[in-house]
C-alpha cells in the first residue's frame, strides 16, 4: 500500500477515456461502479468540452455482486450499442471489476454486436494513466489499421502527390494538445508536406483504418503513441519522427528530421518566431542563470530543460519527471545539467526537492504550481496534469515556433522583469520596496522560504538592540550578527543564492565563524 | 460522439402504485467518498484515510476541484498488486502506513478508515483494523471505519456512514437535551444553534461537533432534529441509544426553517408567543431575501436530476415559497420515512424518480426543455450546450444554504443562472 495525497496520474481507465474522448465515432463501456463516472467531469469542466465522454458505466451495487453482473455488463454494452451506434467499441474493466473477473473481453465477443469490439486489459493496480492510453491507443490502431492499405503511390494520375504524414498521440485532457496539433499540421504545410490523418484525437475507427496510407509517423507525445508507432513501423515500414518539436532549436531539428524522411529540401525561408531575438536581446540579460526547478511528465521536463539552459540561459537546478516509464530520458537528462534526477509521484518528495533547490523560478504541472505559490516562487506550468487553466480560450502551442514564442512569454513573465531588478535594486530602501511587501506580481507577499530573510531580520533586530561592536556568534550556521544583518541588505530575490554560496565557501575552508568578511569572500570567490 | 439517440426507452416510464418512478440503469453520480471533502473541513483534527485504488485517490483530487491544502486531512492509502496477489498481508501494510501517517500528523485526533469499492469486494476488514489500532494508538488517537464505497453509498450516503459509525461511541448522557444532527457550515449551525437557545432551549448539541473531543453525549432523554435528510442511517443508530426523532420539514427557506425549530419548539414546551417573538424577524427577513429572486423563478420550471438527496426538501422549497413548476424531482434515493413531510408538501401529482437510468433520464430533459436543470458537473456543459440552464449539484452540498439567514442565497443560486442567460449577448 502506498499513502497518496495527491497524484499526478488518475488510473489506466482515465487515461482509456482520454483517447476514447478524443475520437469520434468510438464508445467505450466500462464494466465499473457508479463513482467512478466522476470521471466524466475531467472532460466537461476542465476541458469544457460541450458533450458527454463517450463512456457507457455498468454501474453495478453491492447487491448485484452476489447475482449476475456479467449479465449486467452485456446489457450495457448492448443498449449503448443501440443508442450511440458507434463503428466500433472498447470494453474493459475499472479498478473494482477487475477484482470482480467478470471478463468483459469473453463477454463482449459472444453477444456478437454488429461492429469491431476492442478488449482493454489495464491492470489498475501496477499502472497508470499515461500507460492506459498507450495501451488503447495501440490496442485500436492494432486492431482497426486496414494492413492492406500501405502508404499511397508517388505519384498518381494527377502526378506526383505531397508526401503525407499521421500525426499521433494527442488525446482529450492533454496538455496543449488540441493547439498543439494546429501548430504542427500548419508547420508541415509550409513545408509542403499533408496530414493524412491525427489521432486520436480527432479521428474515428474508419479513419483509424488508414493509417497505413501515409508515408510517415510523427510521434508528438511519446507517452501515449511509442508503442502505436513502433507497431506501425513494423506493419506498415512507415519510418517515425521522434524529435519532439518543443522549442525553438527542437522545431529546427524537427523540421530537419521531417524533411529528410520525406524526401524534402528544408526551406531556407521558414518563419522562425520571435523567441530567438527575443532571448538574445539586451533587456533578456537578466535571465541569465536564473536557477530554475523543472518537473512534469518526461518528455516535457527534458524538453522544458533545453530550452531553459540552451535558449533562455537559465540554469537547471532540478529535473524529474512522475511517469516511471520515461526514467531513463529524464535520468541522461539530469546528468547532462547535473543535477540529481527526481523520479517521483509522491508530490511531497517533490515540494522537499523544490524547497531544498531554491530555485528562482519552478516550471511544473498544476501540484508544483500549488507548491509554489505555497512557497512564493513564480512559476510556469509545462505538462499535464491539467487544470482548467491550461484549457486557455486563446490559441497557446508548446510546440513549433508558435509554442517557442509561448514558453518565452509564459516563463519570462512571472520572474521580476530585468529593468525591473535594477530598481528594486535602487530603490530597495524605500518602504514600498522592503522586504515585507514583496514583489508585487506574487501578490505583494515577502519570500518566506529563505529562512535566511527571518534569521537577518532578527539579526538587525538584535544589533540594533544590543548594538554589539564584537561580532557575536549567532544561532544559525555560524553567521555571527554582524554578516546575517550585511546578508538582509541584498535585495531578497538574490539573498537565498548568496545564503548558500557563503556557506558552501565556508564549508570548503572549514571556517566555522560566517562574518561580514567571509561574506565579501565568497562573493568575489563565486563572481561570474 | 454521444449523440441523443432514438427515444426508446422513456415512452412509458415504469411507475409505481406509489407514483413514484423507480428506475435501474446507469447512474451518473458520486460514490460516498466524496463526502470527506467537507467531512474533514467540518471536524477540524480528523483524517480521512480511504482504503482503495488510484481512482479513489483521483476522484477526491477531482472532486475537490483544487488542491489548496500542502497536506489536506485526507489521504488515500492505495491497493498495489503485492496486496491482491498475498506477497504482502493488506492488514500489516495498513498498520505501516496509518503509523507513518500518524507520526507525521501529531495534530490528528481522530482517523476514520473509509472502505472503498475494491477494500470491499476483496473483504479487507476495516472495523477489526480499527479496533486493533484503537489498541495501540489509544488515548491519542480514536480509529473509527465505515464505508464510502460506491456499491454501497452514493455522494451524501457517506456522510450517513461517517455520521451513524461516529454514533455507537458517544457517551452516555440521561440529561435533556436537542441534538442537531448533520455536518453545516460552522456559520450555519451557530444560526440555529442560536436560535434554538433564544427560544429557551438550554442544551443543545450538533453531530458532528468541530472537534474529534468535543463529540456530544446521548442518551434516553436527547431529542434529535436531522438538519439533512440523507441521514437514514445516523437516524437507526440514534433511535438505538435510545434518542428521539423530531420529524420535521428540513430547514431550508423561511417556511421550512420556521417547521424545523417549530418542532423542537413542541417538542420542548416553547410556549407559542415566545416562538413569535424569537422567529418573526428573522423569518421576516428571510422572506425578503427571498421576495428579490421570486419574480425571477415563478413560472419557471426545474428538472432535478438525482444527486445529495437533497432534491425532495429544494423541489418543495422553490415551489412552494418562490412558485417554481416542478417538471421531475430526481433522488437517489428515497428515504420515506425522513421525508414523509416533504413529500407530502410537494404540489399534488409532482414527478418524483428514484434511482437513475441516465440516458432515459436525459431523454426525458431533453424532451421537456426545462428552464432550469439540477445536475452533476458530467452533464452540466453538454445540457447548457444544448441550450439548457443547469445549476451544479454540488454547489448545493458545498454551500451554506440552510436557516433564515440563507435562504436568499439559496434562492439565489437557482436564479443565476437564468440571470446569467439574460445578460449575456454571447
Amino acid at each position: 500500500m502506498q499513502l497518496t495525497v495527491w497524484t499526478y496520474e488518475g488510473p489506466p481507465h482515465v487515461g482509456a477515456m482520454r483517447v476514447a474522448t478524443g475520437m469520434r465515432g468510438l464508445h467505450y463501456v466500462l464494466h465499473a461502479p457508479q463513482g467512478d463516472t466522476y470521471a466524466d467531469l475531467l472532460f466537461t469542466m476542465i476541458e469544457r468540452r460541450d458533450h458527454r465522454p463517450p463512456v457507457t458505466y455498468t454501474t453495478f451495487q453491492a447487491r448485484d455482486l452476489g447475482k449476475d453482473t456479467a449479465e449486467l455488463f452485456q446489457r450495457a454494452a448492448r443498449e449503448a450499442y443501440d443508442r450511440f451506434q458507434p463503428q466500433a467499441m472498447i470494453v474493459g474493466s475499472s479498478c473494482t471489476a477487475e477484482l470482480i473477473q467478470d471478463d468483459p473481453h469473453g463477454l463482449s465477443q459472444t453477444m456478437g454486436l454488429p461492429c469491431p469490439v476492442i478488449p482493454l486489459e489495464l491492470p489498475s493496480y501496477s499502472r497508470k494513466e499515461n500507460w492506459g492510453a498507450s495501451e488503447t491507443f495501440y490496442q485500436i490502431v492494432r486492431t482497426l489499421a486496414d494492413k492492406a492499405r500501405g502508404p499511397l503511390p508517388a505519384v498518381s494520375d494527377n502526378g506526383p502527390r505531397r508526401p503525407r504524414a499521421n500525426l499521433l498521440g494527442p488525446t482529450a485532457l492533454g496538455f496543449r494538445h488540441r493547439d498543439d496539433v494546429a501548430e504542427i499540421t500548419r508547420l508541415l504545410a509550409d513545408l509542403g508536406i499533408d496530414v493524412n490523418l491525427v489521432a486520436p484525437m480527432g479521428s474515428s475507427p474508419a479513419d483509424i483504418a488508414g493509417i497505413g496510407e501515409a508515408d510517415f509517423n510523427i510521434c508528438l507525445y511519446p507517452e501515449i503513441a511509442a508503442q502505436a508507432c513502433s507497431w506501425l513501423e513494423r506493419t506498415f515500414r512507415q519510418k517515425t519522427v521522434k524529435t519532439v518539436p518543443i522549442g525553438l532549436l527542437a522545431t529546427r531539428e524537427f523540421v530537419a528530421e521531417v524533411c529528410a524522411v520525406a524526401g524534402l529540401p528544408v526551406p531556407a525561408d521558414l518563419d522562425q518566431g520571435r523567441m530567438g531575438w527575443w532571448s538574445r536581446s539586451i533587456d533578456s540579460t537578466y535571465l541569465t542563470g536564473k536557477r530554475v526547478f523543472i518537473f512534469g511528465d518526461g518528455t516535457h521536463a527534458v524538453a522544458a530543460a533545453r530550452v531553459a539552459t540552451e535558449e533562455l540561459g537559465f540554469k537547471v537546478v532540478g529535473l524529474g519527471c512522475y511517469n516511471r516509464e520515461f526514467a531513463r530520458e529524464v535520468r541522461a537528462a539530469a546528468e547532462k545539467y547535473g543535477v540529481e534526477p527526481l523520479i517521483s509521484d509522491d508530490y511531497l518528495a517533490v515540494e522537499e526537492a523544490i524547497e531544498a533547490a531554491a530555485p528562482e523560478l519552478v516550471l511544473g504541472t498544476q501540484m508544483e504550481r500549488h507548491i509554489a505559490k505555497r512557497l512564493r516562487l513564480p512559476c510556469a506550468v509545462i505538462s499535464a496534469p491539467v487544470h482548467v487553466q491550461d484549457f486557455p480560450a486563446r490559441h497557446s502551442p508548446q510546440m513549433g515556433f508558435e509554442g517557442a514564442n509561448v514558453l518565452f512569454d509564459t516563463w519570462v513573465h512571472p520572474l521580476v522583469m530585468g529593468l525591473e531588478e535594477h530598481l528594486l535594486t535602487m530603490f530597495r530602501d524605500d518602504f514600498e520596496f522592503s522586504d515585507a511587501a514583496g514583489p508585487s506580481h506574487l501578490g505583494g507577499h515577502a519570500s518566506t522560504p529563505a529562512h535566511a530573510a527571518s534569521g537577518a531580520e532578527q539579526a538587525e533586530r538584535e544589533t540594533a538592540s544590543i548594538a554589539e561592536p564584537v561580532p557575536a556568534p549567532a544561532d544559525e550556521g555560524g553567521w555571527t550578527a554582524e554578516a546575517l544583518a550585511e546578508l538582509g541588505k541584498i535585495p531578497f530575490f538574490v539573498r537565498g543564492k548568496a545564503r548558500r554560496n557563503t556557506e558552501r565557501y565556508a564549508a570548503e575552508l572549514g571556517v566555522t565563524t560566517i562574518t561580514r568578511d567571509t561574506l565579501y569572500e565568497a562573493k568575489s570567490h563565486y563572481a561570474r | 460522439m454521444s449523440s441523443p439517440g432514438p427515444a426508446s426507452g422513456c415512452d412509458a416510464p415504469p411507475v409505481g402504485t406509489d407514483g413514484i418512478l423507480r428506475e435501474r440503469g446507469q447512474r451518473e453520480v458520486f460514490c460516498g467518498l466524496t463526502g470527506i471533502i467537507w467531512l474533514h473541513r467540518k471536524i477540524q483534527d480528523a483524517f480521512f484515510l480511504v482504503v482503495g485504488s488510484r481512482t479513489c485517490a483521483h476522484l477526491l483530487q477531482s472532486a475537490a476541484g483544487v488542491m489548496v491544502f500542502a497536506e489536506p486531512r485526507f489521504g488515500t492509502a492505495i491497493i498495489e498488486e503485492k496486496d491482491l496477489a498475498g506477497l504482502a498481508d493488506a492488514n500489516e501494510e495498513l498498520d505501516r502506513v496509518v503509523t507513518r501517517l500518524l507520526a507525521r500528523r501529531p495534530d490528528i485526533k481522530m482517523l476514520f478508515l473509509v472502505g472503498s469499492c475494491p477494500s470491499e469486494v476483496i473483504k479487507l476488514d476495516l472495523s477489526r483494523a480499527a479496533s486493533r489500532m484503537n489498541g495501540r494508538f489509544a488515548p491519542n488517537v480514536r480509529v473509527l471505519n465505515y464505508s464510502g464505497s460506491g456499491i454501497e453509498t452514493t455522494f451524501t450516503q457517506g456522510e450517513d456512514a461517517c455520521l451513524a459509525a461516529l454514533v455507537p461511541d458517544l457517551a452516555f448522557t440521561d440529561e435533556q437535551q436537542l441534538m442537531i444532527v448533520g455536518s453545516l457550515p460552522d456559520i450555519v449551525e451557530d444560526q440555529l444553534t442560536r436560535l434554538l437557545r433564544e427560544l429557551g432551549i438550554k442544551n443543545v448539541v450538533s453531530l458532528p461537533a468541530r472537534r474529534a473531543g468535543e463529540m456530544p453525549a446521548v442518551g434516553p432523554n436527547t431529542k434529535y432534529l436531522l438538519a439533512q435528510p440523507f441521514l437514514a442511517e445516523t437516524g437507526n443508530q440514534l433511535d438505538k441509544r435510545g434518542a428521539e426523532h423530531l420529524p420535521a420539514l428540513f430547514p431550508f427557506g423561511a417556511e421550512g426553517t420556521t417547521a424545523w425549530l417549530h418542532a423542537a419548539a413542541q417538542a420542548f414546551g416553547v410556549p407559542p408567543a415566545r416562538f413569535e417573538q424569537v422567529t418573526a424577524s428573522p423569518r421576516e427577513r428571510a422572506r425578503k431575501g427571498l421576495a428579490l429572486y421570486r419574480e425571477k423563478l415563478k413560472g419557471k420550471r426545474i428538472f432535478f436530476m438525482p444527486d445529495s438527496q437533497l432534491e425532495v426538501p429544494l423541489a418543495r422549497f422553490l415551489a412552494g415559497e418562490l412558485g417554481m413548476e416542478l417538471v421531475e424531482v430526481g433522488t437517489p434515493y428515497l428515504h420515506k420515512a425522513h421525508l414523509i413531510d416533504e413529500i407530502a408538501a410537494l404540489p399534488p401529482g409532482t414527478m418524483i424518480s428514484e434511482g437513475q437510468d441516465v440516458d432515459k433520464q436525459l431523454d426525458r430533459v431533453r424532451a421537456a426543455r426545462p428552464d432550469l436543470t439540477v445536475c452533476g458537473l458530467g452533464l452540466a456543459n453538454p445540457l447548457e450546450r444544448e441550450g439548457l440552464s443547469t445549476k451544479w449539484a454540488i454547489e448545493l452540498v458545498f454551500s451554506p444554504i440552510h436557516g433564515y439567514e440563507q435562504a436568499g442565497d439559496l434562492a439565489e443560486l437557482f436564479a443565476r443562472p437564468l440571470h446569467r442567460r439574460d445578460l449575456l449577448r454571447v
